[in-house]
């Protein structure tokens, strides 16, 4: 791997945000949550009643991800991303609350695209599929809120050179449209 | 009669299940490898690299090549000549509530599609039964998730649409579904039959080893230019871009209606699991 790797730690201020590009390879370290489908809709509804979150999301990264259950010994079982788009509807609403960043799988949708522009955020990429890879860069986790929701609980991650690609970034360059558009053989 | 103990096959099933989210099989590992050394985008090498690390450490590490470790789906063909001392469901469900609790497997099924409570254990599965003739037994595995499954779609084509119709269909889906489904995926497509056969037959085609060719050579060419005609995309790994964006197509046929063509895709992310037993 040549590429120039930028090493980035949560909480990210907009000057970061800002120099982060569509296709820039990452490295996080430090530290960030978890949360997918049923946690989003909880801090979305408290926004809604206007009540406080379990976590402060201000700055932060959020890692789209239900892990397994560790095993004996281990931090965290296999942790791979989720499909980003099933969180499109909540996305905007944390980023409006001072979110900076999410990581996931696949492109998300205009009114994410927006919401980066408008509040300064990221949308990093790591590879679907390659869990029991990622779950290496993974050194700690502990359940923070929504414990009922089992995989689906809010956990705190404290990872050490996580590996990421910035596939959308808060100046509307878009990786999954260059980078296909590369490759295309009509 | 043959008899086989339910207790056998609980246990068989528990296996079945850690088996196969920790151990990728053979033929996927070395298509992987395959498509990498043809790969021309930077990133797109970099991501099938990582695919193959993942795969070894799933496999060394005895962890799930995938968090989601799926919906459990099994296939089973049970000989005429075969009595099971039990209840089969039942004996394969215990089975899987078995191999994700003791395998540290992600328990992701919701009792109810609406109402979404987690039943705790990865039950119930997802059982088709084929009865064969003779003694034999052969359970299959394939647990399935849920990235990939929510690209998939079944559309009732006119006869008129004919070939070209069925291709184009099944090229438009994997072009709409992106970096979604985890590419490199695997294409399941099933053609005739009726609304639901279609799609079972589409899941049914992920079976297949990967390199095999379909015995019908007319398919065969059909596999092959799809397989193409896909790769053409440039959706590539994680849809960031590549060459490689399937590593297989497989297509099932089945008789049909004079007034129907039904065409299904099954959409498989490159964590292709599936193991077998034979009892």
């Amino acid at each position: 791997m040549d590429a120039e790797i930028k090493c980035i730690t949560p909480p990210l201020t907009d000057e970061t945000v800002e120099s982060l590009k569509a296709g820039d390879r990452v490295s996080i370290t430090g530290v960030i949550y978890s949360a997918r489908d049923a946690a989003h809709k909880r801090l979305v509804d408290l926004i809604a009643a206007g009540e406080e979150l379990p976590i402060d999301i201000k700055g932060q990264v959020i890692y789209f991800m239900g892990p397994s259950p560790a095993k004996p010994g281990q931090p965290i079982g296999s942790a791979g991303p989720t499909t980003s788009y099933r969180m499109d509807a909540y996305s905007p609403t944390l980023h409006e609350h001072g979110l900076k960043g999410g990581i996931g799988k696949g492109a998300r949708g205009p009114e994410v695209v927006e919401a980066m522009k408008k509040y300064k955020g990221v949308y990093f990429t790591a590879t679907g599929g390659a869990a029991a890879l990622i779950s290496k860069s993974i050194k700690k986790a502990e359940i923070v809120a929504y414990e009922d929701l089992g995989a689906e609980a809010i956990r705190r991650l404290e990872v050490e050179d996580f590996r990421c690609i910035v596939a959308q970034d808060c100046q509307g360059g878009n990786l999954y449209e260059t980078g296909v558009a590369e490759y295309r053989r009509d | 009669m043959r008899t086989i103990h339910a207790d056998k096959i609980t246990e068989v099933v528990a296996d079945l299940c850690m088996n196969a989210n920790y151990h990728l099989g053979d033929d996927i590992y070395q298509a992987l490898q395959d498509f990498r050394a043809k790969e021309e985008s930077p990133v797109a090498i970099e991501l099938l690299e990582q695919c193959i690390k993942n795969a070894q450490i799933a496999h060394e590490d005895e962890v799930p090549i995938c968090q989601d470790t799926g919906f459990a789906v099994f296939f089973v063909e049970m000989g005429d000549q075969v009595t099971i001392d039990g209840n089969l469901t039942e004996a394969i469900s215990k089975g899987v509530a078995k191999g994700y609790t003791d395998g540290y497997l992600r328990k992701s099924i919701v009792e109810d599609p609406l109402r979404r409570k987690n039943t705790g254990d990865n039950t119930p599965p997802i059982i088709w039964t084929d009865m064969i003739p003779g003694d034999g037994f052969k359970i299959t595995i394939a647990p399935k998730g849920g990235g990939s499954e929510n690209m998939s779609e079944v559309k009732m084509l006119k006869p008129s649409d004919g070939e070209e119709g069925v291709k184009d269909f099944v090229v438009d889906r994997i072009k709409r579904s992106g970096a979604n489904p985890c590419p490199p995926v695997i294409v399941g497509v099933g053609i005739g039959g009726t609304y639901d056969k279609c799609a079972w037959l589409s899941k049914k085609a992920l079976l297949r080893e990967i390199g095999s060719k379909h015995p019908d050579p007319y398919y065969a060419a059909m596999e092959d230019e799809l397989l193409e005609r896909i790769n053409k995309l440039g959706i590539g790994p994680q849809g960031l871009g590549g060459r490689t964006t399937a590593l297989a197509v497989f297509i099932e046929a089945h008789p049909c209606h004079i007034a129907s063509l039904p065409a299904a895709v099954n959409v498989q992310c490159h964590a292709a699991r599936h193991k077998s037993v034979e009892l």
